[in-house]
């Protein structure tokens, strides 16, 4: 029989179970795979996660980051030194400076351009503003005002409105912006360019025209002097406009003496005589019946 | 006989899943060496393009990305003698051709030449239920077969049906969807005893790995060394190896003999030991070197110096001439040749229409030998090397990995056995079934 234990020192050259059993450990697809992709990526995790642990570290880390952007961001071919506004008045530019408190000079790193922009429109009197910087730090603003097309009169205060109906500026008396149109009333500010378009397809009654009133925040009434009205109705009201201007250019109707023209069935205009009128009339018809007078 | 119907079945279960896997091993245990070859499964198309023909009409179909040879140790007349010294050798060779194939491999295909196979003819008879031969009727005529007592402790190795008989038409491959009325078969069994293949397991099992099939040498050089119209014409393929020479007989493709003669180069070996006191790894080195089995004048002036180690002068400066080294090795080779002899007349070798005989396995290598065999064997003989498969490495191509090289062609294309037939219903033990009913009367 051989010997059970290895005496001789001559080397065994077969694997021992241990070794044979090992390499084809090594020969399994899904462990070498493990091996040579999961274990140094799990290793590499776990250190990153042990080394990131501490707050001290990932202050360090986030200090030193910070630290290279600015060096990079604070060389003089980033910085921005003066603010350029152009198409502005001068005191929406003062606004603008005013609403952008930039301490120049600054990095262009640290300018949020849409942001600013967005500040800037939310001026009332800006339309759209064009922000870049331009070569030699100049941080250039190209700025397109609103124009104020109507006055606003609402719970006795005066507003300058544009055509979409944005605020522009808060007005102080009627009398520094005569040659804007008139409108009155709750929720007129949403209306404004059928407004407009009624202002101008009142061309014909300009001397007469006082201004436009909104009622209920849904039609318009026109008023015209001697406090005449004309109530239009919520649709077509350009067209019921147009349709009682040219009644007047046939029969002066307006000239006479009418409290209100009811124009919201516009199948069926109504008058309202003044009261003076109202009695006239009725002194007339006596007169032509013959009926003895009261 | 059952469980060999079974344990022959999850052998070749196994092969399936090693198919699929598209991995397998071979492992030929000889007495002089343990060679593994580690065989890639991929289909036609995949290793080489698909010309439509595959290289050697098909039997390609693998390629041997690994190959490892290793000193046998712990083997005698091809049987396991000791079991941890096998292990350790079947370890060396396993894991170098998985190193070289770089797969690991769990599925092993294994042959071996010893353990005193014994060959049976078997003849059965049925009676067709219909007149078209099914799969089922085949299954049923190798049931009929009436197995002789094949004797205690001994296993199946191979049951092969070598021949179909439908009525009086005799010589079929393949019966089925045929019409006739009665089908007889006769097939061709092959014995071992039955410590060896336990043994075998064992060591096996022991490296980790699965048995997915078993074969006998003999049967596998013969498949790697016989031409195909040697198969097909009758030939006997003598696979001369270390320590026992195995046989086998084939006709009509099918191999309807196989025996072992314990008898091998480890015997020349052993003689020129002993007849010229050197030790067997010399005595090794100068058969290899110097061997022959046919003398000229030439040889007596051929002297080999044999050496040793002892310090005595005199004793280690010996010399040999040619002529005495064949002078002992002939008479053993004629002796292995003349076994052989023996064996094939009593197989009836000598009706067989065509008597070619190869010789094969690393003995046959002896210069001289095509000389001295025709004498003893017969005109017919040639010198057989096994055939080419895809990827063998030069080393593994000589004449002994015939058996190595027949192991994996048929690991590629293994004869249909019996326990690849579904056993009919009624050879099932009834016994089973009583012992059940049995164990509820008891019970309740």
């Amino acid at each position: 029989m051989q010997p059970m234990t290895n005496g001789s020192n001559r080397r065994d050259p077969a694997p021992s179970r241990w070794s044979y059993r090992i390499q084809r450990l090594w020969l399994t697809p899904t462990f070498r795979q493990l091996m040579r992709v999961g274990l140094p990526m799990a290793s590499a995790f776990f250190f990153a996660a042990w080394f990131l642990n501490d707050p001290g570290t990932r202050e360090a880390i986030s200090e030193k980051v910070a630290e290279i952007r600015r060096s990079v961001a604070e060389r003089p071919e980033f910085m921005v030194k003066l603010m350029a506004v152009d198409g502005a008045s001068a005191e929406l530019a003062e606004d603008i400076r005013e609403v952008l408190p930039v301490d120049f000079p600054l990095s262009s790193f640290d300018l949020d351009l849409d942001q600013m922009k967005l500040v800037v429109e939310d001026l009332d009197a800006v339309a759209t503003v064009d922000l870049r910087i331009r070569p030699g730090g100049v941080l250039h603003l190209q700025v397109v005002e609103r124009l104020p097309a109507v006055v606003w009169r609402v719970d006795g205060m005066l507003e300058l409105l544009d055509e979409t109906g944005r605020r522009v500026a808060p007005l102080a008396a009627r009398g520094q912006r005569a040659d804007l149109p008139l409108i009155v009333g709750e929720g007129a500010d949403d209306a404004v360019p059928e407004a407009l378009s009624l202002l101008s397809a009142a061309a014909p009654l300009e001397d007469r025209l006082r201004g436009l009133v909104r009622m209920g925040e849904r039609r318009w009434d026109v008023v015209l002097d001697r406090n005449q009205r004309i109530m239009l109705p919520e649709t077509g009201a350009v067209e019921a406009l147009e349709q009682m201007i040219a009644l007047d250019q046939a029969q002066e109707m307006l000239a006479r003496d009418l409290a209100s023209v009811d124009m919201r069935n516009v199948q069926r205009p109504t008058l309202r005589m003044a009261p003076h009128a109202v009695t006239e009339l009725r002194r007339i018809k006596a007169l032509e019946l013959g009926e003895p007078l009261q | 006989m059952n469980d060999l119907y079974q344990s022959q079945r999850a052998m070749r279960n196994m092969r399936q899943a090693a198919m699929q896997r598209g991995v397998i091993a071979i492992l030929d245990i000889g007495t002089s060496k343990i060679a593994c070859l580690v065989l890639r499964f991929d289909g036609p198309g995949h290793s080489r393009e698909n010309d439509g023909v595959g290289s050697l009409a098909g039997q390609s179909s693998f390629r041997v990305i690994g190959a490892a040879t290793t000193r046998s140790r712990g083997v005698r007349f091809g049987e396991i003698d000791a079991m941890q010294e096998t292990e350790r050798a079947i370890r060396t060779a396993v894991q170098a051709a998985q190193k070289m194939a770089n797969v690991r491999v769990d599925h092993v295909i294994a042959s071996f030449s010893g353990a005193n196979p014994r060959s049976y003819g078997l003849a059965g008879a049925i009676d067709l239920h219909d007149t078209v031969v099914s799969e089922h009727d085949v299954a049923r005529v190798l049931a009929s077969c009436d197995v002789p007592d094949i004797g205690e402790g001994r296993e199946v190795l191979h049951a092969q049906p070598v021949n179909f008989a439908l009525d009086h038409r005799s010589g079929m491959g393949d019966p089925r969807g045929q019409i006739g009325n009665r089908l007889a078969c006769d097939m061709h069994l092959l014995t071992i005893d039955a410590d060896v293949i336990h043994n075998l397991l064992y060591c096996i099992k022991r490296c980790d790995m699965e048995l997915a099939g078993i074969a006998s040498s003999a049967y596998t050089s013969g498949i790697a060394s016989l031409v195909e119209d040697e198969q097909e014409l009758g030939a006997a393929c003598i696979d001369m190896g270390g320590g026992a020479t195995g046989l086998s007989i084939f006709i009509k493709k099918q191999m309807i003999y196989a025996d072992s003669v314990r008898l091998g180069g480890d015997h020349v070996t052993q003689d020129i030991s002993k007849g010229l006191q050197v030790p067997l790894a010399v005595a090794e080195r100068i058969k290899t070197f110097y061997g022959g089995v046919v003398a000229t004048g030439m040889d007596d002036r051929e002297m080999i110096e044999i050496g040793g180690e002892t310090g005595d002068w005199e004793h280690d400066r010996r010399t040999v001439s040619r002529s005495e080294l064949i002078g002992i090795m002939r008479p053993r080779v004629e002796e292995i040749l003349e076994e052989v002899r023996a064996r094939l007349d009593g197989a009836g070798f000598e009706h067989l229409p065509s008597q070619q005989i190869v010789l094969t396995g690393g003995a046959s290598q002896i210069p001289g030998l095509d000389g001295l065999a025709p004498k003893i064997l017969g005109n017919q003989v040639r010198i057989g090397r096994p055939l080419r498969v895809q990827g063998l490495p030069q080393a593994a191509t000589g004449a002994a990995f015939a058996s190595c090289v027949g192991l994996a062609l048929f690991a590629a294309h293994p004869q249909d056995e019996w326990w690849d037939f579904e056993m009919p219903i009624d050879r099932y033990p009834a016994r089973s079934l009583k012992r059940a009913v049995k164990w509820f009367r008891d019970n309740w």
